[in-house]
């Protein structure tokens, strides 16, 4: 079945639809991984976006359901140049086309993904329509495109309700965005006892389960529309309880402590991203997925200061808080997917919480 | 970290001689290092045997020596240079061996010498097995547990820990011979019972084995602070156990999961950081294909051919990276030249496929057995660029210039389906052809699968080609139909009713859309459709199913780029920009290395390119190659990563339209486009396509032959065996038998008789010949070789070269000798005259090679190239004339006179330059090491000096001739040059050598004098001749085997077990009269010369 995307500036790609043929009107990201895109599915940041794969042949090695980060995939729509005939993994228990279908996300194949990624690029991260009907108004499309925006995520994302996953070690609070299944399990490798909280949880009653640290997760969405979940966390800032946070996290925890964010023009998303450490100097390959950045400018530097900073383009990428046992990232120590070489940062919240760092 | 202000002066060691394992990969990357250095403001200082190269250009470098790549020689070289530091990791294994040797000696230590880049320690850990087994152990990095052991039960009790399968390699024998796979205990014990009887320490090392897992390879970097980074990851197609050379690769990997991606690429950063590398680092694994099991196979601590490839695939430069890294810098210190945005401390992305095929000789050594395992045999590579993994792989298959352009290149048919499966057994260069034949048969993935252990998604791929075949077919089908059923009428002989309508009738545009997205060219659409391939064109053309050029960037659009490095595909935006500021040139490279046609017309090709730009123009480069200089992505203004086809080059030229193409300085490649490009509209710059043409075509050459005065040798052109035979019979024999338009004498041989005429034109109608065949009269003299510049009226003769083997010998792999050493007055004045005068008939503007048979005072021609040739990088290097730039500036319009240069035979130089064949015999099983007319060298290096004996003495030893060592030796020599044979005995004999003959020649040699000790001939009782040669005490065999196809199977025995022992053979006179001249002459210091230095104006 023919299918198309029609971007908010008028462009259309004409391709052939895959997973679910329903019309979707979404944001339009792009993610340059070459690897993992179930993991890029299941990411409960991509809600509300449709994701474009700038790597063109996605599906070789089928679905398996292990490598998922969350219950279901989250974007709106998937939009590849090309989806393999056959899975070819021994652990694949599924086929990518059965997967989309199954869980009735559209999307759309064959078409000039990095013709595509050339105008996200250029233009900025646009909206667009991704739909079936060959006879589609595209004044009308451009107009309910225009109106579109990424709303309420966080909370269509967030664990509906609180979990334990059980651990010999510290207790941990993590507070869900739209948390990657990564960031517990990687918590709880290290023999962490983890407590899973819905984002609308009060500070109160996570600090009074007396946790030894606080882990901030990864979401989807505008920070900033996140009002009252930030003032929750300005209460656990003054706690001095250890915390850690990951990119959403990270923006709402500079947010709460009086920092600005802002929307970048086309994002980061991919695996590829160097992050350097002020302190030490070192070069970190990042995994990374965000749309939006904290504004260093607005820094108060007897609040935070910038502890990461991205060696491409200059932008933050992580903040210490002065006085403080918080530190924040914009990228995802988790991975999955991407590198892993930023995973020594749960190790380095262990011993914050232990009271080493 | 800023750069280290204490470096100042590097010495850069080069790998010698292009042989199968070390190619020009090495020539690339030394080059990019060395300019990358240069832009640092340091002094380089630069060794490699190899005149060949790029790297030893005095643009290149500042100090340039082209020595033999000896411990003594590079010690010396120290002591003259004095260079603060020596860079060994961009050189290949043989600077790095160099370094390691003088390090572990303590010479760098006593004259202040620093290695950088990787540290001698770390070189160690990584190169030594027992270090490198530990350092893995040490950061629980698996390697294929193995131990060795002494008895059947130690076996069994070892391989209960690590589990079955196993292979079992005896310790000390010849060729693996006694060892095996063990699947079950049953089979252990069989085979580790005989192994252990067969081992002359009955030992026997049982490892897990690891024959086909996957393949998968890193490309990482470090730098000295221990940033690190991966720079591609690569999954071979071909499972463990075909070597990565020879593999059909791609890049990036399409079959691994992010689990399993991320896994290796943890672990290899490891490996890196623990080995405490400062550069480039290839690092390569086992992965089993139902687990996460792993082992490490190898470790390279330096660039290699993967790391070449991995640049060329991502645009990622390591070997530039890694110069800066050794100098101090880090990786966020230097900028990422592709996007000029970015830093080199980032990871690229693609957003396409790579695939790389390696080019196989077998077109040369027909008689070699063409399985393909853990010996590399290939000489070269092609890789190709699409968005697509079947496009990518069409495009590289007609890349290769084998005479393939689809899977159906290579027919089986004609097997039965047990024969079909037994050749999937026994994987060799046509192994995906064989599966595309299984596949049309129905086979199923699973069955490939399970034989081949190719993964089920290659495979998949695989059939969608095949599949595109059969909708292809049965459009071809329908046009036949139609045009049977077009009233009835019998078309004439030769001749096909035209069909009805227009192609788009039977041929739907989808599917021709879908055909082109996969990289079907035209000219096999049209044969499977039957559709005339002008036709196909047009219909391309109306439907606008054009070739549209993406860039390859580094990272996936992400940023912009500014690097115009392109490659083609279907269905897509065209990225490439055909704008025109200035003139434009097309520069057409030479494709994949292969025997015949190496990394010399590289050379030409860059230095064309350079001159060009000089000039003014805006210059374009289409190259395949992913080993050279010339697709480095800074060479030419824009590169053109794709195949050298009619149709792929048109593709380009509808975008760029240059205003010209240059042709004659990329080999035969180049040429063989001339009458394409000429058709589309391009005009050829240089020597007119028309005149290009006569020298090849036999009956117009001859005639300006006539026309000039000039004698060649009397010969016929013919197409049949039959006609061959009449020729031979007026000529007389011996006969020499070649077809036209090759290059390397591919399919040259010397007949002696009609059975060899049989055999040989046998050979060479194997492939349908579009040109006649030539029978000439071979003449035995003295062969001459010359190179000159012609700008249409005067000509430019650098030196004349002459040939220390007579005719017979093909001229690459004869040793050459500048300035000729034993041609009279008058043969150097009718030389140059026959050059001037054939150079003015053939309106050659540019390049022209020209060889000559000097018998007494006759002078005769036997090949005129119009063209760059072999010899031309060395001919510059040891006369200090910039050849290539002034033909091109020629090419531009400029006159000799012009260029401030004298016309006619420059004087000769203050040196004495010797280029000497190197071969690769030893590692293609099967292949004959005789030499005839056909090439069979992969590489050459150089012998400079000031004395003839010098000059030779330095080529042997350039060439890995290290004599003496044992002092024992073999003749055996045909009837008609045993007299000839004597003189030579009785010189090694002065040299100290004993000399070992067979019954005939040790009765001759006896009688004439020479003290020898007789041996029985191979059929005869051990210990006979083929015991002494396996008794690794025999330094060199000379044996001269009969002319003519009739090869004795003896002689070809012995000449191949010497070869697989290490033993050199030489199979001519003269080449052995050489060898004994530098015996006698060996000098106990040599004079190293720079050859930046040498200029003969």
């Amino acid at each position: 079945m023919k299918a198309f995307l029609v971007l908010e500036d008028g462009t259309v790609f004409q391709g052939t639809s895959i997973g679910s043929p329903r019309e979707v009107i979404s944001e339009i990201v792009f993610n340059t991984s070459m690897t993992g895109y179930l993991e890029v599915l299941t990411d409960p940041s991509y809600a509300g976006q449709a994701v474009v794969m700038t790597y063109p042949l996605i599906g070789n090695y089928g679905i398996c359901h292990e490598d998922m980060e969350s219950l279901k995939p989250w974007p709106d729509g998937y939009i590849v140049r090309e989806l393999s005939r056959i899975p070819s993994n021994f652990r694949s228990e599924d086929t990518i086309q059965h997967f989309l279908e199954s869980h009735d996300i559209p999307g759309i194949s064959g078409i000039d993904t990095r013709a595509l990624t050339k105008i996200l690029r250029e233009k900025g991260t646009m909206n667009g329509m991704i739909t079936t009907n060959e006879n589609y108004d595209l004044e009308d499309a451009v107009r309910r495109m225009k109106e579109y925006s990424v709303q309420g995520v966080v909370k269509a994302t967030t664990t509906k309700e609180k979990y334990v996953l059980p651990g010999e070690g510290k207790k941990v609070a993590l507070l869900d965005l739209g948390a990657k299944k990564n960031i517990a399990r990687s918590l709880n490798k290290r023999g962490c006892q983890v407590t899973v909280y819905p984002s609308d949880t009060s500070a109160e009653e996570i600090l009074s389960s007396s946790p030894d640290g606080i882990m901030l997760s990864n979401g989807p969405g505008d920070p900033k529309e996140n009002v009252e979940v930030i003032r929750e966390i300005r209460k656990l800032y003054d706690s001095n309880v250890p915390i850690f946070a990951i990119c959403l996290g990270h923006q709402l925890m500079a947010l709460a402590t009086g920092a600005n964010t802002y929307k970048l023009k086309y994002g980061h998303r991919g695996g590829n991203h160097p992050v350097k450490d002020l302190e030490t100097g070192r070069v970190y390959i990042s995994s990374q997925n965000h749309g939006y950045a904290v504004d260093t400018e607005s820094l108060d530097p007897a609040v935070a200061v910038p502890a990461f900073v991205n060696v491409n383009d200059g932008t933050n990428e992580g903040l210490k808080y002065t006085g403080k046992n918080i530190f924040t990232v914009q990228y995802h120590p988790e991975a999955c997917p991407g590198p892993q070489d930023s995973s020594y940062l749960f190790d380095r919240f262990l011993k914050m919480m232990e009271g080493n760092e | 970290m800023p750069k280290n202000p204490d470096i100042k002066k590097v010495l850069v060691i080069g790998s010698g001689p292009i042989i199968i394992g070390q190619a020009a990969e090495f020539d690339y990357a030394g080059t990019q290092a060395c300019r990358s250095l240069k832009e640092e403001g340091i002094e380089v200082v630069l060794l490699n045997s190899n005149p060949a190269t790029i790297m030893t250009d005095k643009d290149i470098a500042d100090r340039v020596y082209i020595e033999p790549l000896t411990v003594e020689v590079v010690e010396q070289l120290i002591l003259k240079e004095k260079p603060d530091s020596v860079l060994p990791t961009l050189g290949g294994q043989a600077g790095l061996n160099l370094a390691m040797e003088l390090e572990e000696a303590g010479f760098l230590k006593a004259h202040n010498v620093r290695l950088i880049g990787t540290t001698a320690a770390t070189i160690r850990k990584a190169e030594d097995r027992l270090e490198f087994k530990e350092t893995m152990e040490k950061i629980g990095e698996p390697v294929a547990p193995s131990k060795v052991v002494e008895n059947v039960e130690d076996g069994i009790a070892f391989t209960n820990t690590i589990g079955y399968p196993v292979v079992l390699r005896p310790a000390y024998t010849l060729g693996g011979s006694g060892g095996g796979i063990a699947h079950d205990q049953e089979e252990l014990v069989e085979i580790l019972q005989n192994g252990l009887r067969l081992s002359r320490v009955g030992q026997v090392l049982v490892e897990r084995c690891i024959a086909g897992w996957k393949e998968i390879e890193y490309e990482v970097m470090r730098d000295g602070a221990g940033n690190v980074i991966t720079v591609c990851n690569m999954e071979n197609i071909d499972p463990v156990g075909i070597h990565t050379g020879d593999s059909i690769v791609v890049a990036p990997s399409q079959t691994l999961g992010d689990k399993e991606y991320q896994m290796l690429r943890t672990s290899a950063l490891n490996i890196i950081t623990e080995l405490g590398i400062t550069g480039g680092c290839n690092v390569q694994y086992a992965l089993h294909p139902e687990s996460f099991e792993y082992c490490v196979i190898e470790v390279n601590p330096r660039v290699s051919r993967s790391s070449a490839l991995a640049s060329k695939a991502t645009g990622y430069p390591i070997a530039k990276v890694a110069a800066k890294i050794a100098l101090g810098y880090t990786l966020d210190e230097i900028k990422n030249a592709v996007t000029q945005k970015t830093y080199a401390s980032f990871e690229p992305m693609l957003d396409y496929c790579v695939v790389k095929m390696p080019r196989l000789p077998f077109d040369k050594f027909i008689s070699a057995n063409r399985t393909l395992g853990t010996q590399m045999k290939a000489t070269g590579e092609v890789m190709s660029i699409c968005t697509n993994f079947e496009g990518a792989l069409m495009k590289a298959i007609r890349s290769l210039e084998q005479h393939v352009d689809c899977l159906l290149s290579y027919d089986f048919s004609e097997l039965s389906d047990d024969e079909l499966l037994d050749l999937l057994y026994q994987p060799d260069d046509r192994r995906i052809w064989v599966i595309a034949e299984a596949l049309r048969r129905n086979v199923s993935y699973e069955t490939i699968h399970d034989i081949t252990r190719i993964d089920m998604w290659f495979i998949d791929k695989i059939s969608a080609l095949v599949e595109m075949e059969n909708a292809l077919k049965t459009v071809g089908w329908k046009v036949k139909a139609a045009r049977a059923g077009k009233g009835g009428v019998k078309a004439a002989a030769g001749k096909e009713n035209p069909i009805s309508g227009n192609a788009r009738d039977y041929l739907p545009e989808e599917l021709l859309r879908e055909a082109k997205r996969i990289e079907f060219p035209d000219n096999v659409i049209a044969r499977l459709t039957t559709i005339p391939q002008e036709e196909i064109k047009a219909m391309r053309y109306e439907c606008g199913i054009r070739a549209a050029y993406k860039m390859v960037d580094t990272c996936a659009a992400e940023f912009e780029a500014a690097t115009p490095y392109y490659y083609s595909c279907f269905g897509s935006e065209n990225e490439a920009e055909g704008g025109h500021d200035r003139k434009k040139v097309l520069v057409l490279g030479s494709g994949p290395i292969r025997i015949g046609q190496g990394i010399e017309f590289d050379f030409c090709s860059v230095h064309s390119t350079w001159t060009f730009e000089k000039e003014g123009y805006e210059t374009i480069i289409i190259n395949n190659n992913p080993e050279t200089v010339s697709t480095d992505f800074d060479i030419a203004n824009k590169l053109y990563f794709e195949p050298l086809t009619p149709e792929d080059v048109e593709s380009i030229v509808d975008i760029e339209k240059p205003d010209g193409a240059v042709v004659q300085f990329g080999g035969q490649t180049a040429i063989k486009l001339t009458e394409a490009l000429m058709k589309m509209g391009v005009p050829i710059l240089g020597t007119a396509a028309e005149d290009v043409d006569a020298a090849e075509d036999r009956e117009r050459f001859d005639e300006i032959l006539e026309k000039c005065g000039i004698p060649r040798p009397a010969g016929q052109t013919v197409f049949t065996a039959e006609e061959a035979k009449n020729a031979a019979h007026q000529l007389g024999y011996p006969v020499l038998v070649r077809p036209s338009y090759v290059l390397g004498g591919q399919g040259m041989q010397i007949a002696i008789n009609d059975e060899d005429i049989d055999e040989f034109i046998g050979i060479i109608n194997q492939i349908a010949q579009e040109h006649p065949i030539l029978v000439d009269k071979y003449i035995m003299g003295k062969e001459i070789e010359v190179d000159a510049i012609c700008d249409g009226k005067d000509i430019l003769i650098p030196g004349i070269m002459e040939h220390i083997e007579r005719t017979g010998i093909h001229s690459g792999d004869s040793i050459s000798v500048y300035p000729a050493q034993s041609i009279t007055e008058s043969n150097k004045q009718t030389i140059v005259e026959y050059t001037e005068k054939l150079a003015r008939a053939l309106h050659v503007k540019g390049m022209i090679n020209i060889q000559f048979i000097v018998d007494g005072e006759d002078v005769y021609i036997i090949e005129v190239n119009p063209r760059s040739s072999r010899t031309v990088p060395y001919i510059s290097k040891v006369t200090g004339i910039p050849i290539v730039p002034l033909a091109t500036r020629i090419i531009c319009g400029h006159t000799i006179r012009e260029l401030g240069y004298e016309p006619g035979l420059q004087k000769n130089g203050d040196y004495i330059a010797i280029k000497m064949p190197v071969f690769s015999f030893e590692k293609i099983h099967g292949a004959d090491v005789s030499l005839g007319p056909e090439m069979k060298s992969t590489g050459e290096c150089l012998g400079i000096a000031k004395t003839f004996n010098e000059a030779l003495y330095k080529a042997f030893q350039g060439a890995g001739i290290k004599l003496p060592k044992y002092r024992n030796m073999i003749i055996t020599v045909r009837d008609e040059e045993k007299e000839e044979a004597v003189d030579i005995a009785k010189r090694f004999q002065a040299q100290g050598y004993r000399i070992f003959a067979t019954r005939g020649t040790a009765k001759y040699l006896y009688d004439n004098g020479v003290r020898v000790l007789s041996v029985p001939k191979l059929e005869q009782e051990s210990p006979n001749i083929l015991d002494l040669v396996l008794g690794h005490e025999i330094d060199l065999i000379i044996d001269i085997p009969p002319q003519g196809a009739e090869h004795s199977k003896d002689g070809f025995v012995i000449r191949r077990n010497a070869v697989e022992t290490g033993v050199s053979v030489l199979t001519s006179l003269d080449t052995a009269a050489a060898l004994a001249t530098s015996l006698e002459n060996r000098a106990k210091e040599l004079t190293l010369i720079d050859i930046a230095t040498v200029d003969n104006r």
